[in-house]
């Protein structure tokens, strides 16, 4: 009634309208002018890369335009086996990451601030440590003669050293030491906010902690932790110092491959055909684990 | 408006029968640091008895509350129902319905698995469950919402949801902290009446908190009003109005003037006097011997509606403000700013601090 009345008066609506429309507007600007130095750097880094890659790859060995590169990956059964290791391997450490991390994350999101801080330096310590430097060390740890092994002869449990290393189990172990607080960090931000009070109401109703925990607290979290799952498989995909250190030639993945064909042959249609293919499959994995993610999240709230 | 208790049993609609039961809280206290939370709380509520805990932000009411619904474990005292210390009671055991001021509805849920939930967590039969969640949606007037997603209601169904999810399990004290601060006054005072009325009709022993006097006086059977930890005073809501304690439940609750006897020609009393904003008078009727006289200066009229508030200057230059109603419309248009202004109050309407009640 009141904003009639004014309207009536003075023509505040339209006014208002136009005004608001010029400072939309303004505000698309500018925000298009703080976007554009980064759009640039994606163009130059990603885009034309990629674009790159892509003209390199459908061009055969003799130097004409031809599909041969993608032939001999469809018709190889080696490059099935490598899709497969790469696929398997990934999907693994995402697991394991679920495994560990959730409960991890949902310790610390009970905490207090002052003490969350600690736990969670812990996690984002190792992000600091070189890639390499982290992969050596699990090799200490692993090896025939390592302390892991040395330790458990010493003590009389074992008469011959473990095979740990240079094996899937070493590579997906180390794979999931780098990956574990890319996974966290978005797991403890959706715990993080969780209502308490819904969670004290759950115990108010009569819900026990473990009840709570299953009934509420996990699906409330859950679109935090498949944002988690599926940024730790797209990145696992692309591994390469890791499963080549820690697998030891034992463990194939595309990345290894897309290296061999480059400094073994210097074939670089047959990399980059491979480097196409993996980024349509990583795409793909994105896009169904995004719309899944907006599934869950929608079933969630 | 009010049912009296044998209309209560006799109401043919209480479908949710209810078995009351008193709760004690004795000498609890919390401290955070070096702050008193709570300060020697001590509180007995009958059983079906309705509660309010008024207070300022900060002076320890909903840490009570939290103390009561066993989220918060004080640092001394017992809370006592039924007779038996619950103190150590995790909250899941204690079987109190409570309402949280943001609703705290599970939103992954619709609106019946809400109210069902406690009733889930009990293993009590599927086919049962939506019977009685049903039933607690109609008490709370939401038939035929079940189906809806908590984020398609409005601030009053969800509060109304989170009362229904409160009481579906039958509890025997229901808590509620602030449960209407979120909605707007029309709204608020709707449910206000409608809590009254469901708690006549459940007979529930309930802990009210909230901040806003009105709401307290409209809602409760006696009134806690806690400053800096402690309890100050606890009375039915017109003894808290008329015989407020000490200065702080007189500033409080509702609109007072504070000032020595003296002050006051023909206040018949010696002390702190408090005066009632509305109990002033223009002029006084009949008995001249029975008021009490304030000298002043008029400083300002606002028209509020209801009243007119007329700013008052004393002549050691303090503020104060007296309420016209609309009777004395003739006697307000007649005032003129900046002349003096005596007003008269009731020698009966006075209240002495310290003084016995009565």
């Amino acid at each position: 009634m009141a904003d009639m009345a004014l309207a009536g008066n003075v023509r505040l609506e339209g006014l208002n309208r136009r005004g608001l429309a010029r400072d939309a507007t303004y505000e698309r600007l500018l925000a298009l002018g703080f976007t554009l130095p980064c759009l640039l750097v994606v163009a130059i880094a990603v885009a034309i890369p990629c674009g790159w890659l892509f003209y390199l790859s459908i061009f055969g060995a003799d130097g004409s335009l031809s599909f041969e590169n993608y032939q001999r990956i469809i018709d190889g059964a080696s490059y099935a086996r490598i899709f497969m290791t790469t696929f398997q391997v990934s999907l693994l450490t995402v697991l394991a990451c679920v495994v560990i991390g959730v409960p991890f994350a949902a310790f610390i999101s009970g905490l207090e601030q002052r003490k969350a801080v600690w736990f969670l330096a812990a996690i984002l310590l190792p992000f600091w440590t070189s890639l390499l430097v982290r992969a050596y060390s699990w090799l200490v740890l692993l090896q025939r003669g390592g302390i892991v092994n040395s330790t458990l002869m010493s003590l009389g449990i074992i008469d011959e050293p473990l095979q740990l290393a240079f094996n899937h189990f070493a590579t997906i172990l180390g794979m999931t030491h780098i990956m574990l607080p890319i996974f966290i960090l978005p797991v403890l931000g959706a715990m993080r906010a969780i209502d308490r009070n819904i969670i004290r109401a759950s115990a108010s109703l009569g819900a026990t902690r473990s009840f709570t925990f299953r009934t509420v607290f996990l699906p409330l979290a859950s679109p935090g932790i498949a944002a988690g799952a599926i940024l730790v498989f797209v990145m696992s995909l692309g591994f390469y110092v890791t499963p080549a250190i820690l697998g030891g030639g034992n463990v194939t993945v595309i990345s290894m491959r897309i290296a061999r064909s480059l400094s073994n042959f210097s074939n670089w249609g047959a990399a980059s055909a491979l480097g196409v293919l993996m980024l349509v499959f990583t795409g793909t994995v994105f896009l169904l684990g995004y719309a899944l993610q907006r599934f869950i999240a929608r079933k969630a709230i | 408006m009010l049912l009296t208790p044998s209309e209560v049993r006799n109401s043919s609609d209480t479908m949710l029968k209810r078995t009351a039961a008193p709760l004690d809280v004795r000498s609890v206290t919390k401290t955070y640091g070096d702050f008193r939370a709570l300060d020697d709380v001590t509180l007995s509520i009958e059983a079906g008895e309705f509660i309010a805990i008024l207070g300022p932000s900060g002076s320890g009411k909903s840490t009570l509350l939290m103390a009561v619904a066993g989220f918060i474990r004080p640092d001394a005292g017992r809370i006592l129902f039924d007779g038996s210390d619950i103190v150590r009671a995790p909250a899941n055991r204690r079987g109190f319905g409570v309402v949280f001021q943001n609703y705290a509805l599970f939103p992954h849920m619709d609106v019946l698995a809400n109210v069902g939930f406690p009733l889930r967590v009990r293993g009590v039969a599927k086919r049962e469950i939506s019977g009685r969640a049903e039933a607690a949606l109609e008490t709370v007037k939401l038939s035929g919402y079940g189906s809806r997603g908590i984020s398609e209601l409005s601030g009053g169904q969800r509060q109304r949801v989170a009362l229904a999810r409160a009481i579906v399990f039958e509890p025997k004290v229901l808590l509620m902290d602030e449960p209407l601060s979120a909605l707007d006054k029309t709204l608020r005072e709707e449910m206000q009446i409608e809590i009254r009325e469901l708690h006549n009709k459940l007979q529930i022993t309930t802990l009210y908190v909230t901040h806003d006097q009105r709401e307290a006086l409209t809602i409760a059977d006696r009134i806690a009003v806690m400053d800096k930890g402690r309890i100050v005073q606890l009375d039915t809501p017109e003894v808290l109005y008329r015989h407020p304690a000490d200065e702080f439940v007189a500033k409080f609750i509702g609109e007072a003037t504070i000032l020595d006897s003296d002050r006051l020609a023909g206040a018949g009393a010696k002390g702190k006097v408090v005066i009632r904003s509305e109990d002033f008078c223009l002029r006084p009727d009949g008995d001249a011997d029975g008021w009490a006289t304030l000298e002043g200066t008029l400083r300002g009229i606002v028209f509020q509606g209801d009243s007119w508030l007329l700013q008052v200057e004393l002549a050691d230059g303090t503020l104060i403000g007296a309420r016209a109603q609309q009777h004395f419309a003739p006697d307000v248009s007649a005032l003129l700013i900046g002349q003096p202004l005596p007003l008269h109050v009731p020698r009966t309407r006075l209240h002495v601090l310290g003084a016995t009640n009565g």
